[in-house]
C-alpha cells in the first residue's frame, strides 16, 4: 500500500506506536475496551492529514464506533458516509475546539479513486482475479465499484466476477473461534463460488477475509491464492 | 462450542443442499421484485420502519383503540401474559362448546406457545392446514424457516410422511391433503389463525397467505380464533399499502399474496358467511419486556417475512433446528434472548449484514445483536483476555514484542487457536514486519 501511494505522490508517514482500532473488543462485547484502544488510534494519528487503512472493516469501525468511543447501545445509527471526520464527537467532547482538524479516514481503494482521483496506477499482474466484496466495506461502507475500477486497469488482469460475490466468507472476528466448524462451512461454500469462476486468484481489500479464505483453500489443496488489492496494484 | 443439531446440519450434504437451494430461491424471487422498483422499495421500507416505530412507540393506545373496535364489531378480546394463560383461553372455550377438532392455519405464535401440545393433551383433535404445516405435524416436527416450515423436506420424504403411493408428484400430493383436509375444514368446530397485522382503527384483522386455508380455518367453523402477539398492530387501514407491498416480494417474491383476508367480528345480519363467534386472543408472553428497552424495541417490528433468513449465510448453514427457540434465523437471534435463556446466540453470528439489509421493517439486527453481546454474561478468563488485549494494544512497545509470534515454526495447537486449526490452515508468516522493513528503508 506504501508502494502505491508514494508512487501516486503521496508522502507517507508511518507512525510506529500504531496498534489496532478495536473492532475485536467491539464485535465481542466490550464496548469499553474497544474504546481504550479506539482513543489509543486517535491520539497516534492525531494531526494527519489522511489515514489510509488496508481494511474496510477496520475503516467502519473507526467512522461509525471507534471515533464516538461510546457504549455499542448509544452509537447513533450515522450515515455510512467515507466522508466523516474521524474524532469530531471526541474533540467536541473534550470541549477543545481549537484543536487541529481532525484526519480524515480512507479506506485504500476509495482513497484512490475518491481523493486522489485515480484509477490506474500503473500495475500489471497476469492473472484471472475474483473479487470478494468484504461485508463492512460493501454493506458498512458501500463500497463496491472502487476497488473493481481499480483491477479493471490493471494490464494482463482478467476480472472474473463470482455469483456469491456479496457473500461473507465466514470470518467475523471472534465468531470464527466461538463456531469455527460454522464459520469453516461458509468458507467453503465461498471457495465453491470463487472455483465456479476459473480465477486464479482471490482479491479482497480485507486481510481478515483474506486469511480465512487462504486458510480454507490451502487445507483443500487449492492452487488458488488470496492477495490484497494493494499487493496487485503493487505489482509490476 | 457445539451443538448436536449444528453438527448434524453441517454434516448432511442433503439438507445443505435443500436449505441453500430453498433460501436462495427465495432470495432471488426478492431480488427480481426489487430490481422491478428499487428506489421506491428503498422508500417503502423506510415508511414500514417508521410506522412500525411509531405505534411501538405508541402501542399501549393503539391496542386499547383496535380493542374498542373488535368489540363494536361484535367480538371478544382476550390479554393473555403468558402462553399459557392463552392456551388456557382456547382449551376452555373448546370444552364449553363442546367443540372436539379444531383446524389451524399457519401461525408461528401458536408454536411458540406450543398450543398443539395444550389441545392435544387436552383430547382436541387439532389439524394444520397450511401444507408445509400439515406436513411438519404428521413428522411431528417444528417448522424449520418461518414462512417455509417444511423446506428441509424431499418430495420423497413428503410421500412417505402423507403416505402416499410412491412416485407421486408434487400436484398429487397436494391434492391428496387437500382432499382430506377438506373434510376437517368442514367437521371443524373452531379455526384458529394468527394475524399478520391487527388494524386499530378498523378492528380486523388481516391474514396473507397462499393457499387459502387460512381464510377457510376462519370462516368454515362456527368459531374463529385468533391468536397474535400484541406487536402486529398497526393504527390504519391505509398503513396496509405499505406492508403488504413489501410483505410479499420480501418473503417470497411475489407482488401480493394469493389471499389476504380482512377478518373482522363474526358475521353480522345479512352476510352470507363468516363465524358466528369471534375471539382475538393478544399474547404478550414476554413482549413487554422487549418493548421496555428502548434500543432493542425495534426487534418487535418484525412482520416474519423470513427474508432475513433466506440472507443469512450462517442460517443457511446451520438451518432452522439448530436456533434454541421457534423463530430461528437473524430474527431469532435478537429475539431469543428476551424470552428463554441462549446468552451464546447472539454470538454466532459474522455480523455481516446481509439481514439488515433486506429487512423489510428496517430492523439493525447487527447493531442489537452487539447490544446483546455487550449484555452476555461472559467468562471470567474471557474477560481477562480482553483487557489484556485492551493493555497490549495501548502499550506500543508491548504490542512490538509480540513479534516474536511470527519467527516460530509452528504455533502451539491449543486454546482458540485450536478451534481454528480445526478448519484451515495459517497463512504463512512473513519474515519481516513491516515495521521492520519500514525502518530499513529509511
Amino acid at each position: 500500500m506504501a508502494e502505491v501511494l508514494e508512487r501516486a505522490g503521496c508522502e507517507i508517514d508511518f507512525r510506529p506506536d500504531q496498534t489496532c482500532c478495536g473492532q475485536p473488543a467491539f464485535n465481542s462485547g466490550y464496548p469499553e475496551e474497544a474504546r481504550r484502544v479506539a482513543d489509543h488510534f486517535a491520539r497516534v494519528f492525531d494531526g494527519a492529514e489522511y489515514v489510509v487503512v488496508p481494511s474496510g472493516s477496520c475503516t467502519s469501525m473507526l467512522l461509525h464506533h471507534g471515533g464516538a468511543g461510546s457504549r455499542a447501545g448509544e452509537v447513533a445509527a450515522m450515515p455510512p458516509s467515507r466522508l466523516s471526520v474521524y474524532g469530531a464527537e471526541a474533540g467536541n467532547a473534550a470541549g477543545s475546539p481549537a484543536r487541529p482538524p481532525a484526519p480524515r479516514i480512507f479506506e485504500f481503494s476509495t482513497f484512490l479513486t475518491d481523493v486522489l482521483k485515480i484509477d490506474d496506477v500503473g500495475a500489471s499482474l497476469d492473472r484471472v482475479v475474483t473479487y470478494h466484496d468484504s461485508c463492512h466495506a460493501l454493506r458498512e461502507l458501500k463500497i463496491k465499484d472502487a476497488p473493481r475500477r481499480l483491477l479493471s486497469k490493471v494490464r494482463g488482469l482478467r476480472l472474473a466476477e463470482m455469483d456469491a460475490a456479496e457473500e461473507c466468507c465466514g470470518f467475523g472476528g471472534t465468531f470464527s473461534v466461538k463456531f469455527p466448524d460454522v464459520s469453516g462451512a461458509m468458507a467453503r461454500t465461498k471457495i465453491e463460488s470463487i472455483e465456479r469462476t476459473g480465477a486464479d486468484t482471490v482479491v479482497s481489500i480485507d486481510s481478515s477475509c483474506l486469511m480465512q479464505l487462504q486458510g480454507v483453500l490451502s487445507r483443500a489443496g487449492s492452487k488458488i491464492r488470496t492477495m490484497h488489492l494493494a499487493e496487485v496494484l503493487a505489482s509490476r | 462450542m457445539k451443538f448436536v443439531q449444528i453438527q448434524e446440519a453441517l454434516g448432511d450434504a442433503r439438507l445443505q443442499n435443500a436449505i441453500y437451494s430453498a433460501t436462495a430461491r427465495m432470495a432471488e424471487g426478492r431480488r427480481i421484485r426489487v430490481a422491478e422498483m428499487p428506489d421506491e422499495f428503498q422508500e417503502l421500507r423506510q415508511r414500514a420502519h417508521d410506522i412500525k416505530q411509531h405505534t411501538l412507540d405508541h402501542i399501549d393506545e393503539y391496542l386499547e383503540e383496535l380493542e374498542r373496535n373488535v368489540v363494536a364489531r361484535g367480538g371478544h378480546v382476550i390479554w393473555a401474559n403468558t402462553g399459557k394463560e392463552a392456551s388456557d383461553f382456547i382449551v376452555d372455550l373448546a370444552r364449553q362448546r363442546g367443540v372436539n377438532l379444531i383446524v389451524k392455519s399457519k401461525s408461528m405464535t401458536s408454536e411458540e406457545i406450543h398450543l398443539n401440545d395444550a389441545l392435544e393433551s387436552n383430547g382436541i383433535e387439532t389439524v394444520e392446514t397450511d401444507l408445509g404445516e400439515y406436513i411438519i405435524q404428521l413428522a411431528h416436527e417444528k417448522p424449520y424457516h418461518i414462512i417455509a416450515p417444511a423446506l428441509h423436506k424431499t418430495i420423497g420424504q413428503v410421500t412417505e410422511i402423507l403416505q402416499a403411493p410412491a412416485d407421486s408428484t408434487a400436484e398429487q400430493l397436494t391434492a391428496l391433503a387437500r382432499a382430506k383436509l377438506r373434510e376437517k375444514f368442514l367437521q371443524a368446530g373452531i379455526g384458529i389463525t394468527g394475524a399478520n397485522f391487527l388494524i386499530a382503527d378498523s378492528g380486523a384483522v388481516v391474514v396473507v397467505e397462499n393457499e387459502g386455508n387460512a381464510r377457510l380455518s376462519s370462516s368454515a367453523p362456527r368459531i374463529h380464533i385468533a391468536l397474535a402477539g400484541f406487536e402486529k398492530v398497526i393504527p390504519r387501514a391505509q398503513d396496509l399499502e405499505v406492508f403488504l407491498r413489501v410483505l410479499a416480494r420480501s418473503a417470497t417474491g411475489q407482488k401480493l399474496s394469493v389471499y389476504t383476508s380482512f377478518l373482522a367480528g363474526p358475521r353480522r345480519e345479512g352476510e352470507p358467511d363468516g363465524p358466528d363467534e369471534f375471539y382475538l386472543v393478544l399474547l404478550d408472553n414476554g413482549r413487554s419486556r422487549v418493548l421496555a428497552d428502548r434500543n432493542k424495541r425495534h426487534s418487535l417490528a418484525c412482520i416474519r417475512c423470513g427474508a432475513c433468513l433466506n440472507h443469512c449465510p450462517v442460517y443457511r448453514k446451520i438451518g432452522g433446528y439448530s436456533y434454541p427457540w421457534v423463530y430461528s434465523g437473524p430474527i431469532g437471534k435478537i429475539l431469543t434472548p428476551h424470552f428463554i435463556d441462549a446468552p451464546w446466540l447472539p454470538f454466532a453470528s459474522s455480523l455481516c449484514g446481509a439481514c439488515a439489509e433486506v429487512c423489510p421493517v428496517k430492523i439493525d439486527i447487527p447493531k442489537i445483536l452487539l447490544e446483546l453481546r455487550e449484555e452476555a454474561p461472559k467468562s471470567r478468563a474471557e474477560k481477562l483476555a480482553m483487557r489484556m488485549f485492551a493493555w497490549v494494544m495501548t502499550h506500543p512497545r508491548i504490542y512490538e514484542k509480540f513479534s516474536w509470534v511470527r519467527r516460530m515454526k509452528k504455533l502451539p495447537a491449543a486454546g482458540p487457536l485450536k478451534a481454528w486449526l480445526e478448519q484451515r490452515d495459517l497463512p504463512d508468516l512473513p519474515q519481516r514486519s513491516f515495521r521492520e522493513q519500514w525502518r530499513d528503508r529509511r
